[in-house]
C-alpha cells in the first residue's frame, strides 16, 4: 500500500461489491453488465473517456439512480433499492462533479449540515436551543472546527461559499461530506478545474483522510497522473462496460485501455 | 397647483395639527403591518425550504380558524380545541406532503405553484362542506385573549389601544424570535435552508426531502392558526379572509421572499403605509385607495431593490 508517512494501511476484506450492475435511460445504456468491488481502506479510482457512465456508476453507488439489473453488496448487506439519504444513513457520502453546495450559507454551516445525520436532539429541544441541543450543538461544532484546520479553510469559514473560488468551493464540499465521518467517501473529479498546486493540495488530503481515518474512497477523475499517484486500484469503464480492472500498473499497459483513450483505427 | 397642494402639503398640515389621529392612524398601520407580516411568514416559511410559492397560504388560515371555532362549537374546551387543530394542521402537512410534494418531486417549481392552487380549491371545497359557508366568530375570551382598549391621553385628544392588537404584537414578535433562532441555528433549521438551496446536495449528506417538508409545512401551519386566531379576533372567521393571502404578495416584494425579518418589516411598512394613505390621501383619490395602494408600493420598491428589503441577492461567480 502507498501510505504517506509510511503507516501501514490495512487492505481488508470487501467492503462493496457491484455485481452485474445495468442502468439504461430509455434506450441510452449507461451502464451495462458492470461487476467490480471496493476492498476496505483502499483508494480505488473509476476512469474512462466522457460519457463511459463513470458518474453513472457513483449515482448508482450512492442511490441517486436505482440500476434496472444487478445488485449491490454494501457492508455484507445487499440491497435492491436505496434512497440517498438511506445511503448517508450507512456511511457513504460524497461529493459532485459540479460542486452541489449550499450556496447561500456559509462554509461553516454547509460542513455543519454534514453532521445532520449526527445530531439526534428532537425538534423541542432545538426550537427552545437550550439544554441538550445546545450541548450538540457545541459537540459537533467542535468536531466541524477539526475539519476545517484539517482543510486548512480557517479564514472562509464564515464566508457564504456562493463567493468563495471553485477549487475552494469544492474543499469545502470535501468538508462536508467528511463532517459525515463516512466509511465510504465517494468523490466525482474532486480535482476538476483546478490548477497544479491545487491539485497537489486536494490530493495530500485525500491521501491523509485514507491514511488517518482509514476512509474507503472511490475517486473519478481525468487526470492521469493523479490516479496513478493515488490509487491502489483501478476500474476503467467505457460506453458503459468495464473495459479492464487492476492496479494502476497493470491498467496503464492494457490495450483495451489504451485503445478506448487514444482511439483505434479501423 | 391646487392639487399639488392637496397632495404634498395639506396632510402634512393635518397630520402636525392633530398628533393624536396621526398616533392613532400609525397605530392602526402598525396592527394591521403586524398581521401582515404573519400571513408574509408563512409564505417565507414554505419559500425558503422548497422554493415554492404557497399560493394555499390564505385558505389555510382560514382553514385552521374554523377548525378551532368548528370544534369548540361541538362542545370541546377551548384549549383542546386549539390542541387538536395544531393536530390538524400536522396532519395536513403530513398529507401535503404525501399526496402533492411527494410525486411532484423534480418537478419545475411552477408546476408546485399550481398544485397549490389545486390545494386551495380543494380546502375551499372541503372547508365548505365540514364547517358550512357561513362566517364564525372567533373563540377571543375563551382563550383568554384580552378585550377591550387602553385609552391614553395624548396632545389634547386621546389615542385607542385595542388590548387584542397589543397581543397580536407580542405573540408575533415572540414567534419570529423563535422562528429566526430555529432557522439560523438548529440541526432541522439548517437542513431546511440545506434543502431550500440544494435537493441533491441535502439528499447527499442524508437529509430526508419527506420530513423537511412534513416540518415547513406544518411551521407554516401554526404561523396560519395564529394568523387565524389573531385576525378571526378582530373581524370574524370567514372564506373571505383567504383574500388577505393576496396582501402578502405586496410585503414579500417589499421584504423578500426569503427573508423572515424582511416578512415583518415588508408588513409593517405596507400596514403603516397604507392606512396613511387611507386617511390622509384618500379622501383625494376617492375611497378605495386601501385596495391598490399596498401593491404601488411594492412597484416603486422593486424599481430600486429587485430582490426586495432583505431577500438574498442572487450570488454568482462568472
Amino acid at each position: 500500500m502507498k501510505a504517506p508517512g509510511g503507516a501501514d494501511i490495512a487492505v481488508g476484506g470487501v467492503l462493496l461489491a457491484v455485481e452485474n450492475v445495468s442502468l439504461a435511460f430509455g434506450g441510452v445504456k449507461a451502464v451495462s453488465d458492470v461487476s467490480f468491488d471496493i476492498r476496505k481502506g483502499e483508494i480505488r479510482a473509476i476512469i474512462g473517456p466522457n460519457g463511459a457512465g463513470k458518474t453513472s456508476m457513483l449515482n448508482i453507488i450512492n442511490g441517486f439512480y436505482q440500476p434496472q439489473h444487478g445488485r449491490i453488496t454494501f457492508k455484507g448487506e445487499t440491497r435492491s433499492k436505496m434512497r440517498p439519504h438511506d445511503a448517508a444513513k450507512r456511511g457513504i457520502a460524497r461529493t459532485f462533479q459540479n460542486v452541489a453546495l449550499f450556496r447561500g450559507m456559509t462554509s461553516l454551516d454547509n460542513i455543519m449540515a454534514g453532521r445532520t445525520l449526527r445530531m439526534t436532539k428532537n425538534l423541542f429541544w432545538q426550537l427552545l436551543r437550550f439544554g441538550p441541543a445546545m450541548a450538540e450543538e457545541v459537540e459537533h461544532r467542535h468536531r466541524v472546527e477539526e475539519i476545517i484546520d484539517f482543510l486548512k479553510i480557517q479564514e472562509i469559514r464564515r464566508t457564504p461559499v456562493g463567493r468563495l473560488p471553485y477549487g475552494l468551493q469544492k474543499r469545502v464540499e470535501l468538508g462536508r461530506a467528511l463532517a459525515m465521518e463516512p466509511e465510504l467517501l465517494l468523490l466525482d473529479e474532486p480535482m476538476a478545474g483546478m490548477n497544479l498546486e491545487e491539485k497537489e493540495d486536494m490530493s495530500r488530503f485525500i491521501l491523509d483522510v485514507n491514511d488517518h481515518f482509514g476512509t474507503t474512497v472511490v475517486l473519478i477523475e481525468h487526470d492521469m497522473g493523479v490516479v496513478m499517484d493515488l490509487s491502489d486500484r483501478v476500474v476503467v469503464l467505457d460506453h458503459g462496460v468495464k473495459i479492464a480492472d487492476g492496479t494502476p500498473d497493470e491498467v496503464k499497459g492494457n490495450q483495451a485501455v489504451i485503445d478506448a483513450y487514444l482511439g483505434v483505427a479501423h | 397647483m391646487d392639487l399639488a397642494y392637496k397632495i404634498l402639503i395639506d396632510p402634512f398640515i393635518q397630520m402636525g395639527s392633530a398628533p393624536d389621529l396621526l398616533v392613532q392612524t400609525l397605530w392602526e398601520g402598525l396592527v394591521a403591518g403586524v398581521l401582515y407580516s404573519l400571513i408574509a411568514l408563512g409564505f417565507v416559511l414554505i419559500f425558503k425550504a422548497s422554493g415554492v410559492f404557497n399560493f394555499a397560504q390564505g385558505i389555510m388560515v382560514v382553514f385552521a380558524g374554523l377548525t378551532l371555532v368548528g370544534l369548540h362549537e361541538l362542545g370541546v374546551p377551548a384549549f383542546v380545541a386549539l390542541g387538536l387543530t395544531i393536530v390538524v394542521m400536522f396532519g395536513l402537512a403530513f398529507l401535503v406532503e404525501r399526496l402533492m410534494l411527494r410525486p411532484l418531486v423534480n418537478q419545475p417549481d411552477i408546476i408546485l405553484f399550481m398544485a397549490t392552487f389545486g390545494l386551495t380549491y380543494f380546502l375551499i371545497g372541503f372547508g365548505e362542506l365540514v364547517f358550512g359557508g357561513n362566517p364564525k366568530k372567533m373563540i377571543a375570551s375563551e382563550l383568554y385573549l384580552p378585550s377591550g382598549a387602553y385609552d391614553i391621553n395624548f396632545a389634547g385628544g386621546f389615542v385607542s389601544l385595542q388590548k387584542i392588537d397589543i397581543a397580536a404584537a407580542v405573540i408575533v414578535s415572540l414567534m419570529v424570535i423563535a422562528l429566526a433562532f430555529f432557522f439560523q441555528k438548529t440541526r432541522i433549521g439548517r437542513a431546511l435552508r440545506a434543502v431550500a438551496d440544494s435537493h441533491k446536495a441535502a439528499l447527499s449528506v442524508g437529509i430526508s426531502l419527506e420530513q423537511i417538508w412534513v416540518v415547513v409545512w406544518f411551521a407554516a401551519g401554526i404561523v396560519a392558526l395564529v394568523t387565524g386566531i389573531m385576525w378571526g379576533a378582530r373581524s370574524e372567521v370567514s372564506f373571505s379572509l383567504q383574500i388577505i393571502a393576496l396582501k402578502a404578495l405586496p410585503v414579500l416584494i417589499l421584504g423578500g421572499f426569503t427573508s423572515i425579518p424582511g416578512a415583518i418589516v415588508g408588513g409593517l411598512i405596507i400596514g403603516i403605509g397604507e392606512k396613511l394613505g387611507e386617511f390622509y390621501w384618500g379622501p383625494l383619490l376617492g375611497s378605495g385607495i386601501e385596495s391598490w395602494l399596498a401593491y404601488v408600493i411594492a412597484l416603486i420598491f422593486l424599481l430600486f431593490r429587485p430582490q426586495g428589503l432583505f431577500g438574498e441577492k442572487i450570488i454568482e461567480r462568472i
